[in-house]
């Protein structure tokens, strides 16, 4: 027996809109996932505790900001500190295509998902990261 | 067998990540949850269990958040389960208590974990439990079962936790209603949140002319609290009833009755769980049944006296029938 995908919508910095995460939210769960949802505001510390008590198998950050290239980082290596490595991290929002370019790089970046991305896609995606594990 | 040693280990030593990986072993199912449930048993029973229960949007997560609070300022460390329901239609779930829980975030000495019900019919399944063992285990002095929203039938909760809150809110409904609630037998305490709306001053007064009539039989006398979270009213009253509840379960052996009955039935829907599971797995039973369905529909005979048949056949064979799966 398995348990669904679970995957932790977290939305780290200061903006107040969580329209979209909202949005992401119900398309995966419509899809099958476990989706738990943090709330606004949330620093780089809260969402990783979080990812960590939840023992999610992705980490989707919304971030309409503007900071994506400081959160998304930092999100990240906090992460591998606490020990969930194995832990994917995407990110969605308002990242325009070259900072995009430049996240995807960081290694255990999985995926950046920028402004007009159907819900699909991100749902394609995150099942694509999962069908060669068991 | 060794690789739970380990995980059993770490967690014991307080290890966070343990203690998520544990309770995701357990989630997954299977002989692997099985046996570190195995290894864990012995290490439960220590932590106080609270269970908050009632209908949807009643104000669960956000009584928990305030009572979270005061617990910490008493220094009692913290699991919270909660549990939320799986779409019956794509099997996914959007889990949300965390949002309410703003005391949790932050502070190492709270514990939060979202689960998903999974096609289970009561406000709590058996796997809540299984992760609030696993909070036990991990040393956390009170451990907080919300249950997803209930409606008037849900009694299995009364096997989950030392103590049991029902929350209802002023818009519940009327007091026929609240009489015929099975929710209000099993309630420890009873809790009227959102009290700052109208009609809370008379659901209260019903609540508590219900509850004083039971109070004979259990020698414990339920407790109304009205509180308001918006207005951060009561919250202190409902703390007190808790450690009133608390204080009236150790006098006694009243603790380790309520444990031992909680554990009788655990055991009890697991013996049914597996029995069930091996009954329509047998291929002789599953042949018999089609045949004697054929029976039923051609109305020579009756349901009741088919199902009748089959148990009995079933019942004949079954002395070597039950060891050869597996």
């Amino acid at each position: 027996m398995n348990r669904p995908i679970k995957v932790l919508i977290a939305k780290p910095g200061l903006d107040g809109h969580d329209r979209g995460a909202k949005v992401i939210a119900n398309a995966l769960r419509d899809a099958g996932m476990e989706v738990v949802y943090t709330g606004l505001h949330q620093t780089p510390e809260m969402v990783v505790d979080a990812a960590l008590q939840e023992d999610a198998d992705v980490v989707s950050v919304s971030i309409l900001s503007g900071a994506h290239m400081t959160l998304v980082p930092r999100v990240r290596e906090l992460m591998n500190e606490r020990g969930l490595s194995d832990v994917k991290l995407i990110a969605g929002g308002i990242i325009p295509d070259p900072d995009a370019e430049a996240l995807k790089k960081l290694p255990g970046v999985a995926g950046i998902f920028g402004p007009g991305t159907s819900t699909k896609d991100v749902v394609a995606f995150i099942e694509s990261l999962f069908t060669k594990r068991k | 067998m060794g690789s739970d040693d380990v995980l059993l280990q770490r967690l014991e030593a307080g290890e966070t990540l343990a203690a998520s990986r544990a309770m995701s072993v357990i989630e997954r199912g299977g002989p692997e949850a099985e046996s570190l449930l195995e290894a864990l048993h012995p290490k439960t029973g220590r932590a106080w269990r609270i269970a908050f229960t009632g209908p949807g949007g009643a104000g669960k997560s956000s009584l928990i958040d305030r009572v979270i609070a005061r617990e910490r300022a008493h220094g009692r460390t913290i699991g919270v389960v909660a549990e939320d329901p799986s779409s019956p239609f794509s099997g996914g779930a959007i889990l949300g208590d965390r949002v309410r829980m703003s005391h949790a975030q932050g502070d190492a000495g709270v514990f939060v974990r979202s689960l998903a019900s999974r096609g289970s019919e009561t406000g709590l399944s058996a796997l809540a439990g299984e992760l609030a063992d696993v909070m036990d285990a991990f040393g956390r002095d009170l451990v907080v079962l919300e249950s997803m929203g209930v409606g008037q039938v849900e009694t299995r909760v009364r096997y989950m936790a030392d103590t049991v809150v029902v929350v209802l809110t002023p818009e519940a409904g009327d007091d026929v209603q609240t009489m015929k609630s099975g929710l209000l037998e099993v309630a420890d305490i009873l809790v009227v949140n959102k009290c700052d709306r109208p009609g809370a001053e008379a659901l209260a007064a019903d609540l508590k002319s219900v509850a004083a009539l039971r109070e004979r039989s259990r020698g414990w006398a339920t407790p109304v609290v009205q509180t308001s979270v918006t207005e951060d009213r009561g919250i202190d009253a409902l703390e007190a009833a808790l450690e009133s509840h608390r204080a009236f379960l150790q006098q006694d052996g009243r603790r380790e009755a309520r444990r031992r009955e909680a554990l009788r039935e655990r055991v009890r829907l697991l013996v049914e769980e597996r029995v069930r599971a091996d009954l329509w797995r047998d291929p002789t039973l599953a042949a018999r049944f089609d045949a004697i369905l054929e029976a039923v529909v051609g109305g020579r005979t009756s349901p009741h006296r088919a199902a009748r048949d089959l148990a009995a056949a079933r019942e004949a064979a079954a002395p070597n029938s039950s060891h050869h799966r597996r």
